[in-house]
């Protein structure tokens, strides 16, 4: 089955994998900005990470036939650097408008502290000014419950933002509802001991229905798998449910989700029918 | 949404998975107890008995709430204060 990973850190991946992912069916990919193992020092530092997301990925998904999407932001790890972040948000407009740039992402909140609150506002504040889609990295562990309900009450509090623009991810048994209900789209995200596993993500879709509802698998420089999403889509076959439903999570949400942003443009695979930026 | 598995069905798929995680959480429950020093008011012990308390719902299936992992996600958690954009004044 063709599928799109919604979130993966192409970066810290190798070529060998970008051929593994195409021979499993995948035919784009998301990446969002995120904290690549170590701080950086400068704003440069992010210009330059920001030019291998816009250029040199979509450039090596290319050669495996795969659609290569990205999101700008400073992270909410690097957050915390308060005068960096804004420097960060001052310079991310040379690239919101590039081809293939989805919007703002993934910014969100790491430890809840004071000031990733802040800069996490100062990114909504550029979303919703420019009319940018966004995507929201969601704390793990103990910090996930909280976190999440702080950035839902962050998000739930600007009346400019376009809900069925935005894209909570990580969410699990404790946060989906509060997510989907308030009319965000939610990922769930395939990850080994921090976060969902298939057959959780499974039981999610069939308490909560597949409306807005994604699966990605986040890999990234740390322990994960980058495969996890066909891992998804067996579990679901082996669950029964229909092939139908399945691409509608791991395919067509996801076109759905992406083609609001002006800078989507894809190409469908044959047989599959096309999808206009809106 | 509904489920297309039935119940026996599902049981008889994950029975041997389940068997497999129970003892992995009894034999990591006596590692921790054969080994040096002591875990006694150590607040991660506090939730693991909480989390398995939750699960003892398990024996009676018909009349416990299917939320179980929701449940045991809570317990995992950090409290949240719904006043917290007020004190921190943003
Ligand atoms: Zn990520």
């Amino acid at each position: 089955m063709y599928y799109i990973d919604p979130h993966i850190h192409m970066v810290s991946r190798t070529t060998d994998d970008y051929e593994t992912l195409a021979k499993m069916g995948c035919v784009a990919m998301s990446e969002p900005a995120f904290w690549a193992g170590f701080d950086r020092g400068s704003v440069d530092g992010f210009r330059d990470y920001f030019r291998q997301l816009t250029t040199f990925e979509p450039k090596r998904a290319g050669w495996y036939h795969m659609h290569h999407f990205t999101w700008m932001c400073i992270n909410a790890k690097e957050a915390e650097n308060v005068k960096l972040s804004r420097e960060v948000i001052a310079m991310m407009p040379e690239f919101l408008d590039l081809p293939g740039v989805l919007g703002i992402g993934e910014i969100g909140l790491n430890k809840n502290t004071k000031n990733e609150s802040i800069i996490f506002l100062e990114h909504l504040d550029l979303a919703a000014k420019r009319g940018e889609q966004i995507l929201i990295h969601t704390p793990h562990l103990e910090d996930k419950l909280k976190g999440t309900r702080m950035i839902v009450d962050m998000l739930c509090d600007d009346r400019r933002l376009d809900r069925s623009r935005v894209l909570v991810d990580h969410v699990e048994e404790h946060t989906i509802r509060g997510v989907l209900e308030e009319g965000f789209w939610a990922g769930m995200t395939l990850y080994p001991v921090s976060k969902c596993t298939p057959e959780r993500a499974v039981d999610m879709v069939e308490l909560y229905g597949p409306e807005r509802l994604m699966v990605n698998s986040a890999g990234d420089w740390g322990p994960s798998k980058p495969t996890a999403v066909p891992d998804f889509i067996m579990a679901m076959r082996r669950r029964g449910h229909p092939e139908s439903l399945i691409r509608k999570i791991v395919y067509e949400n996801p076109l759905e989700f992406f083609s609001q942003s002006r800078n989507f443009n894809f190409t469908p695979p044959e047989g599959l029918p096309a999808v206009e930026a809106k | 949404m509904s489920v297309p598995l039935s119940a026996p069905d599902l049981l008889t798929r994950d029975f041997l998975e389940v068997r497999a995680k129970i003892l992995e959480l009894a034999a990591c429950l006596d590692r921790f107890q054969r080994a040096e020093g002591s875990l006694a008011g150590d607040p991660r012990m506090r939730r693991i008995q909480d989390g398995l308390a939750v699960l003892q719902g398990a024996a009676q299936l018909e009349s416990a709430e299917p939320n179980r992992a929701e449940q045991v996600q809570q317990i995992f958690s950090l409290p949240y204060d719904e006043e917290w954009r007020k004190k921190w004044g943003i």
